[in-house]
């Protein structure tokens, strides 16, 4: 069990050996992201043309000199092997690993769990990125800052209104340098609102000790003493409440069991984006996700997108394979997938219009999800509601109810002829023949 | 008793060529029209692409009618315009009657009285928000034939219970025995329908204060036999109010079906779906539209390209942009509705209103010059 820690060579390492981990997480833990998950693991859902996994590889590919990334989580192996297969082709420098957690051990402990396969090559440092948020990933800035501090842990951390801080981990730190000072997980009171963005930068040298040591504290005292608030014990930030296996003891978390140490002892830092940040927590966040990663491609000029016209409000993505009537108005923000048939004189705006999926003529969709395969009869209207721009919940309250702002309709499902379908998220397979709001329809 | 005579309206015109007169109560602002009433009063609201008072006024003057007095408590300038073109396209003479404090639907009659009562020839009364295929020559008819003081046109429902019901003499198919208000258990299924032909000796019955003509002349007149029912044939509605003007109008476009107007839409025309739609000529209909049952397209409004309406009311100068989606709606005079928009569940949309593209309005009642730019998503007055 002994560490192959490497020393660190800084002074003259330029090139020092860097990976990265991406936490995928597994079925049970994809649960606010039904129904679309019920049909497809969250981290190959697409947003802006591409699964969401795909978002951090393109990012960390960015990073000179990463040679290897490994994908860390539960899910079964061959969930990944076909995109493993084609990103391996377009990000041929890099060697993709899917290392597979026969149960749930937390973001801590399944890093510890492979610290062998991470530490092959002997990397001084390595990202670690969860892969359920959405952004721009400054991974070069975080390195940067890494080096510049001498950092042996670099958090990026992202500022978010007082009312929504307390729903993420916090971040304390010294204004002139960016230490860390104090990190809490889902505080009761409000401490600050610079929040955890779930991607950090680790010296190898620090964090495998770091996570062996609160091991070993955990069986030494439970770990209720060094948690004042008993409330958050359960809770978490990435991930749901309601999962049995984050109760048991072996699981060990990087928010709750591990960052607050580092902040204690540690060289620990965080580098703060200005840049867009979301979770991509349930299904309805991938909307806004969506939104943030085409306007991202569209600032970059990416070629990928469609054309701006009198019908195109940029952004809009549109698969090859796609037909769209010249007639039908899309975007903003906008991605239409492989297959799909958007009809004569369709309306779409801040939507995901999924693989198979068909719009009829006349048609509106606005702030909605279409799922693969799913129809949408002709003037149809399916709708959610928007939300603030800077809001970090997918949920309103309509008539004293908290719904879905977003409306998914999942697999397969079928919107009559002029039905109208609004606030609403619709398991699979269902059709929907009359109006319907604010409903989850089973 | 039915109201069936073998005589043509005309020969009747002929046999009532006696100044005949009618009295039509027009009352006050038209407040539950609103906010349709907040640009023009009630008499003037289009139904059916034609002002509510012209269908009366046509129908008056095809029965014979020569003298018509609108009984009003206020004085809209804006109608003299339109009344003096009537007066002159059909040769009635028009005058109003207004009420300094509000007399009910009886005390207007008091009102009119030298117009009324000026011989000895019996005179219509008519509620203004009352639309159906107005029988009044066969009405006049039917009185005469009885000869006694009053005839009131009833009409069929099928819920009594939210009415106030005529209940006839025993054995006697017209004579009415009583009214029964709101009634609880069945006593009969006609109630008023808010026409009259009463003679002039009526007037002597009532006095000049704020009076119900239901509820305080009817009774009396009952008490010594002597008032009648005559059975209304075909549709009838109180559009006083938007939902029942919609109602109304599928109503009264069912019945321009039924009689094969030439004013109808033909039902084979591409874009008309289910019938019962009645366009202007000088309205413009885009590419790709479907349109019906029970729409009424005023004179100047544009439809878009695959716009989607049905049962609804465009009123003169409206617009309807591309792929807009109508129900049940009342889109008021030069309004505008987005692209893409969704209209329904009884919206009403004053003068000049404009919703936004995209924009759904559930059940909205838009007051004129507003501009609707996020969704209505219950039903709410937008002021």
């Amino acid at each position: 069990m002994s560490l192959q820690i490497p020393h660190r060579s800084k002074a003259n390492g330029s090139h020092a050996a860097t990976k990265a981990v991406i936490l995928v997480g597994g079925p049970s833990r994809g649960t606010r992201f039904r129904p679309l998950s019920l049909d497809l693991p969250k981290p190959l859902f697409e947003v802006a043309g591409h699964p969401i996994v795909w978002h951090c590889l393109t990012a960390i590919a960015k990073v000179p000199h990463i040679q290897e990334v490994c994908m860390i989580g539960y899910y079964d192996e061959s969930v990944f092997r076909d995109f493993i297969k084609d990103a391996s082709k377009e990000f041929p420098q890099i060697k993709i690993v899917y290392l597979r957690e026969y149960q749930a051990l937390g973001t801590a402990g399944g890093l510890y769990h492979f610290r062998d396969a991470i530490l092959k090559g002997r990397p001084e440092r390595f990202f670690v990125l969860n892969a359920d948020v959405c952004c721009s990933f400054p991974l070069n800035d975080m390195l940067k800052l890494f080096e510049d501090r001498d950092a042996e842990a670099v958090i990026l951390g992202t500022r978010v209104s007082e009312d929504a801080a307390s729903n993420f981990g916090c971040i304390v730190s010294d204004a002139h340098t960016s230490r860390v000072l104090h990190y809490v997980e889902k505080p009761e009171s409000h401490i600050s609102n610079l929040i955890n963005c779930g991607v950090y930068l680790f010296a190898t040298e620090c964090i495998f000790p770091s996570i062996r040591s609160a091991i070993k504290k955990r069986t030494e005292r439970p770990r209720l003493v060094s948690y004042p608030s008993s409330e958050n014990l359960e809770s978490s930030f990435f991930q749901d409440d309601d999962d049995d296996e984050e109760k048991k003891n072996e699981v060990l978390r990087l928010e709750q069991d591990i960052l607050s140490d580092l902040a204690d002892s540690k060289q620990f830092f965080v580098y703060e984006t200005k840049d867009f940040w979301r979770q991509i927590k349930t299904a309805g966040s991938a909307v806004p996700a969506n939104a943030l990663y085409l306007q991202k491609a569209w600032q970059t000029g990416s070629k990928e997108l469609a054309k701006p016209s009198a019908n195109i409000l940029p952004p809009v993505f549109i698969h090859p394979t796609a037909h769209v009537d010249p007639s039908a108005k899309l975007g903003p923000n906008v991605s239409i997938g492989p297959r799909a048939v958007v009809g004569a004189g369709v309306r779409i705006k801040e939507s995901i219009v999924l693989e198979d999926a068909e719009i009829k003529h006349d048609a509106c969709v606005l702030y909605s999800i279409i799922g693969w395969s799913s129809r949408v009869g002709a003037w149809a209207r399916v709708e959610g509601t928007p939300t603030p721009v800077n809001s970090h919940t997918t949920s309103i309250i309509k008539n004293g109810i908290k719904v879905q702002s977003i409306t998914i309709l999942g697999k397969e499902c079928g919107v009559g002829d002029e039905v109208r379908v609004q606030n609403c998220v619709c398991l699979p397979f269902k059709e929907l023949k009359r109006d319907v709001a604010n409903e989850v329809i089973m | 008793m039915k109201g069936k005579f073998a005589h043509s309206p005309d020969n009747y015109r002929l046999s009532l060529l006696t100044q005949c007169t009618a009295l039509i109560l027009v009352g006050g602002f038209g407040t539950r029209l609103r906010p349709l009433t907040l640009t023009l009063p009630k008499p003037l609201v289009e139904f059916g692409n034609k002002r509510m008072i012209l269908h009366q006024i046509e129908a008056l003057a095809e029965a014979g009618v020569t003298d018509i007095v609108l009984a009003v408590n206020y004085r809209p300038e804006v109608m003299e315009k339109y009344l003096a073109e009537y007066e002159e396209r059909f040769n009635v003479k028009i005058t109003f009657s207004i009420e300094t404090e509000p007399l009910g639907t009886a005390g207007p009659l008091k009102l009119a009285e030298e117009i009324l009562g000026k011989d000895d020839a019996p005179f219509f009364v008519l509620n203004s928000d009352v639309i159906c295929d107005y029988p009044f020559a066969d009405l006049a008819a039917f009185h005469k034939a009885h000869g006694d003081e009053g005839t009131i046109i009833v009409t069929k429902v099928e819920e009594p219970s939210k009415y106030g019901v005529v209940v006839h003499k025993p054995n006697h198919a017209s004579r009415i025995d009583r009214f029964v208000e709101k009634p609880v258990e069945f006593v009969g299924n006609r109630i008023n329908a808010g026409i009259y032909i009463l003679n002039p000796s009526v007037l002597k019955r009532i006095e000049l204060r704020p009076t119900s003509i239901e509820q305080e002349t009817f009774p009396a007149i009952c008490a010594d036999g002597l008032l009648h029912s005559f059975d209304l044939e075909g549709f009838w509605m109180d559009v006083g109010q938007p939902k029942d003007f919609l109602s109304g109008t599928c109503l009264y476009l069912s019945s321009l079906t039924k009689k094969g107007s030439k004013l109808l839409t033909p039902p084979n025309t591409p874009y008309v779906h289910g019938g019962n739609v009645l366009i202007d000529p000088s309205a413009k209909i885009g590419k790709n539209c479907r349109i019906g049952p029970n729409v009424t397209i005023g004179p100047d409004v544009v439809v878009g390209d695959g716009v989607r309406l049905q049962r609804c009311v465009l009123l003169s100068g409206s617009k309807v942009k591309d792929h807009a989606w109508v129900k049940s709606t009342i889109v008021g005079w030069n309004s505008t509705i987005g692209k893409w928009a969704r209209l329904e569940n009884v919206s009403v949309l004053g003068d000049d209103v404009t919703i936004g593209d995209e924009i759904y309005v559930n059940g909205g009642s838009i007051l004129p010059h507003k501009s609707i730019k996020v969704n209505v998503d219950v039903p709410s007055i937008i002021m």
